[in-house]
């Protein structure tokens, strides 16, 4: 580049070389020089130079074909299950990690071969292509114009309505019969959502020791999660059910439950919730004994199981469902029917 | 022309060829497209990779089919990965163990499955950045600039369907979270969630469900639109960015054969290679570690893949909000974010057919706008990634609070704020910026590069050297256009009628003021500025 001051050298009248397309207005300044000369590189004036590229792209041609030999050797000869220590990743797979950096590099070395020749040794000089518009021109949309009027014309379309307004009729009508075949995708909802599959008498089963669960065995400060008896991991229903039915239950004292209802629906502070959120119906486990606080760990709404499990932060809409227990004869805890409310996350129809 | 004498010159390549041309007519194709132009600029290979992730999607995708069981029936796990021994899980969840496990090369397929789709996702919201603040989806590409938007959507969609298809922990939870958003939709939600889920969720159809959407319907859709986003690439030819020998009438750069075939071809196996290296050292989605999904179990720090994340933020940040009625609910807390998402995607989908009725451009562009030289379009793009990117905070609102001590009750309003305030900041602050740009740039046009060479002068003054830029570069700085902002026609015309101005038109040119009136560009130099400077009056 030139050095300072008053630029001569860039006026227009100085300017050579304008081998594409200049438009060079006189005394615009800032007119298109045109295309810059094609500056060589290395490899185009010294043939030493483009040797070595020829021999770097070989090379990492080779060391494509080696990675393959690499991959098929690690294939062959290492065991599925085998771990090896790797700095700094850790404890990890062997067959996955040699299979995979020898297949990587066997692809990589392609690719910068391929991008090193490209730019080395193929021809880097600059060519322009003329665009044409996008838009055809005037005579060529007359035409169109006219050949489809001709065939609209042909086919008598919008001369005979009767024909068009019935085929339009026969096609609007003949996708109603996809829309009807999508019916048997599901059963209709009913009250399928406001049932779970607790009912009066049946016995909270810990689902940890699956055992009935006595309200000696929770002590205060615990959560315990407990399902309804006569609930099996076997059954088919299983996962539709335990997504409703799933239920936590902490001891409080009784002094420090602020709702009346939930103090009656209680038994000596023992209280039972619905576990599902009211969010989205994600399955709430953070328990914080202190504040008698619980969190969903998905989108954190947090309720207050001291409270009739009310919404104390997040996005959830409602208070958590409780679930009425009382203590049978045999001394164990038992539900005094189906949760009150709908549980899980509110809908349409839940009111 | 046919007689055997010639037939039998011609070498073994070239009579494949003229079999193929006089069935296919390749020769009048490759005319046109063999030495086709590609002009060379970074930015143009983030297409690539979006295209290159997609092929490594699709051919892994088919080997993970070979191996993977699309079934929810309930089987009891007695695998070679001893933890697992003796549990329940879904057929779905134990074939991935298996593919995991048990198949050589089965884990690292699964693993550039699903890093190739991370970063065709990622990829493809670049690639459509770099449109955007390019000014690349001007006319004639609005059309291709809408296949490149609907790819994106689908792309996020069959990412989604194929992470939920392994049934594990994680994307159960998620799948529980699409759920409990579809009950949220007035009326019709919990038909819709029937219908879906063939019943109570979770039941046994929706991993062979989403499976023939993953596999079949999506990549379906995908690969046929593609397909025709490329043509149109071939058929506009590519944008440039203005410099000399540049114009919107010319495309420069090098040829498709050779150049650009080997650079482009070399690409795709630098992708794959990188992929592939990724998917060696770096975990994805471990679901022996999660294990098998139980509606009535969940993980902490549960997070969909990063490009679900801005509806997860979406979700998480939204009030509570329910209002009963009549017997019924409306979820608003979950209906409003489930309605905000689509809008989220669809304001940067709509930008340019507004700026195009703002400009009332109907000219074609071929060449790039450099983001500084179009202030309010950077503005509007850099808001919309602040909006994301705040929703994105959001979506890990739980990390952000256990990585940084921070209160999750302070990011959850932080973000409430800032997904009003944020978009609105950043709108100015980067239209300032790109004002200050382009005074740089004026400057540098009318003075010269600062060369950091200081010159005492014979009277003691210091002065900094300017160095003249070339023609080139002065034409390059120049070469942008500057939109005068539309004016209302005057209420009489020059019969002294009252005209009527509709209010869409008077909208338009509020819009228009806003877009390029006063105070949003700094006008750029003119030749008459440039000479009178460097017509030589002393020093600058």
């Amino acid at each position: 580049m030139s050095s300072q001051d008053i630029p001569e050298e860039t006026l227009p009248s100085t300017q050579g070389h304008a081998h594409e397309g200049a438009v060079a207005t006189a005394g615009d300044p800032f007119a298109d020089p045109g295309l810059p000369p094609h500056e060589p590189r290395m490899q185009d004036i010294d043939e030493r130079a483009a040797k070595r590229s020829e021999r770097v792209v070989a090379f990492l041609f080779m060391l494509s074909m080696l990675a393959t030999v690499g991959f098929i050797a690690a294939y062959v000869t290492l065991p599925v299950d085998k771990n090896i220590y790797v700095f700094p990743i850790g404890h990890i797979s062997a067959l996955n990690f040699s299979l995979g950096l020898t297949l990587g590099v066997a692809l990589f070395c392609i690719g910068a071969g391929a991008v090193h020749w490209a730019r080395t040794l193929m021809s880097d000089v600059e060519v322009a292509d003329d665009r044409h518009p996008i838009e055809a021109a005037p005579e060529v949309k007359a035409k169109v114009l006219a050949d489809f009027k001709l065939g609209a014309e042909e086919s008598g379309f919008g001369r005979r309505k009767l024909i068009r307004n019935t085929m339009f009729g026969a096609l609007a009508l003949v996708p109603l019969s996809g829309v009807m075949l999508l019916r048997d995708l599901g059963p209709l909802p009913g009250t399928k959502l406001r049932k779970t599959a607790w009912s009066e008498g049946k016995m909270l089963i810990n689902q940890n020791t699956l055992q009935p669960l006595r309200p000696e065995d929770i002590a205060v400060g615990s959560l315990t999660f407990a399902m309804p008896e006569g609930m099996k991991e076997e059954d088919h229903d299983f996962q539709q059910e335990i997504a409703k039915a799933a239920l936590m239950i902490v001891r409080l004292q009784p002094e420090n439950i602020k709702d009346k209802q939930e103090l009656d629906w209680s038994v000596d502070g023992i209280v039972a919730f619905s576990k599902i959120c009211t969010h989205v119906g994600c399955p709430i486990s953070l328990y914080e004994q202190q504040t008698h606080h619980v969190l969903c760990p998905c989108h954190q709404s947090t309720f207050d199981l001291a409270d009739g499990g009310r919404v104390i932060f997040g996005p959830a809409g409602h208070a958590l469902p409780q679930l009425r227990i009382k203590v049978n004869d045999k001394g164990y805890l038992e539900a005094m029917g189906d949760f009150a409310e709908p549980v899980g996350p509110a809908y349409w129809e839940r009111g | 022309m046919s007689n055997n004498d010639n037939r039998r010159k011609a070498p073994a390549g070239e009579r494949v060829a003229d079999w193929a041309d006089g069935r296919l007519g390749i020769y009048s194709l490759a005319k046109t497209n063999m030495r086709k132009i590609f002009p060379d600029h970074w930015s143009f290979m983030l297409g690539e990779v979006c295209l290159y992730s997609f092929v490594i999607i699709i051919l892994t995708g088919v080997y993970l089919t070979l191996f993977f069981h699309p079934s929810m029936n309930e089987v009891v796990y007695h695998g070679s990965y001893v933890p697992m021994q003796g549990m329940r899980m879904s057929e779905a969840f134990k074939s991935t163990v298996d593919i995991s496990f048990d198949v050589r090369g089965g884990l690292l397929i699964r693993q550039i499955h699903h890093w190739a789709a991370l970063i065709f996702v990622a990829a493809m919201l670049v690639h459509m950045m770099r449109v955007f603040f390019t000014g690349a989806f001007r006319k004639p590409r609005e059309v291709n600039w809408l296949f490149g938007f609907l790819l994106l959507v689908l792309g996020m969609f069959t990412g989604f369907t194929g992470y939920s298809l392994p049934d594990d922990l994680l994307s159960g939870t998620g799948v529980r979270f699409m759920e409990g958003a579809i009950l949220s939709i007035p009326i019709i939600g919990t038909y819709i969630s029937m219908f879906l889920f063939g019943g109570e969720f979770p039941g046994s159809d929706f991993v062979p469900r989403f499976f023939s959407i993953h596999v079949l319907l999506l990549p379906g859709v995908m690969l046929g639109l593609l397909v025709a986003h490329l043509i149109l690439v071939f058929y506009h030819k590519h944008t440039q960015f203005p410099g000399p020998g540049r114009t919107n009438k010319n495309v420069v750069g090098m040829p498709l054969l050779p150049v650009y075939m080997a650079k482009a071809g070399g690409f795709f196996f630098l992708v794959f290679g990188v992929i592939a290296a990724i998917a060696a050292i770096a975990t994805i989605n471990p679901i022996w570690a999660m294990g098998p999904y139980r509606p009535d179990q969940v993980s902490t720090g549960a997070q969909p893949d990063w490009y679900m994340g801005f509806s997860e933020g979406l979700i998480r940040v939204m009030p509570g909000w329910e209002i009963n009625f009549a017997g019924h609910t409306l979820v608003l807390g979950v209906f409003i974010p489930l309605m905000i998402f689509p809008l989220v995607l669809a304001a940067i989908a709509v930008y340019p057919f507004i700026e195009s009725w703002v400009t009332g451009d109907k000219r074609e562009h071929h060449l790039l706008d450099r983001p500084r030289n179009a202030p309010t379009r950077t503005a509007f793009g850099v808001a919309w990634l602040t909006w994301y990117l705040v929703l994105l905070v959001g979506g890990g609102n739980d990390l952000w609070a256990t990585h940084f001590h921070l209160s999750i009750n302070a990011i959850t309003w932080f973000v409430r704020i800032a997904f009003f305030v944020g978009p609105v900041i950043a709108f100015v602050a980067t239209r300032r910026i790109c004002m200050g740009l382009q005074r740089r740039d004026k400057e540098k046009v009318l003075h010269g590069r600062e060369s950091g060479i200081i010159k005492r002068l014979p009277h003691g003054e210091f002065v900094e050297v300017h160095e003249p830029l070339s023609q080139q570069q002065l034409h390059t700085l120049t070469a942008h256009e500057q939109p005068l902002p539309l004016e209302l026609e005057p209420e009489v015309d020059e019969n002294g009628v009252a005209r009527k101005i509709s209010a869409t038109q008077k909208l338009r040119v509020k819009l228009s003021k806003g877009f390029y009136g006063e105070g949003t560009h700094i006008p750029k130099a003119t030749a008459e500025e440039y000479q009178e400077i460097t017509s030589g009056h002393g020093h600058h």
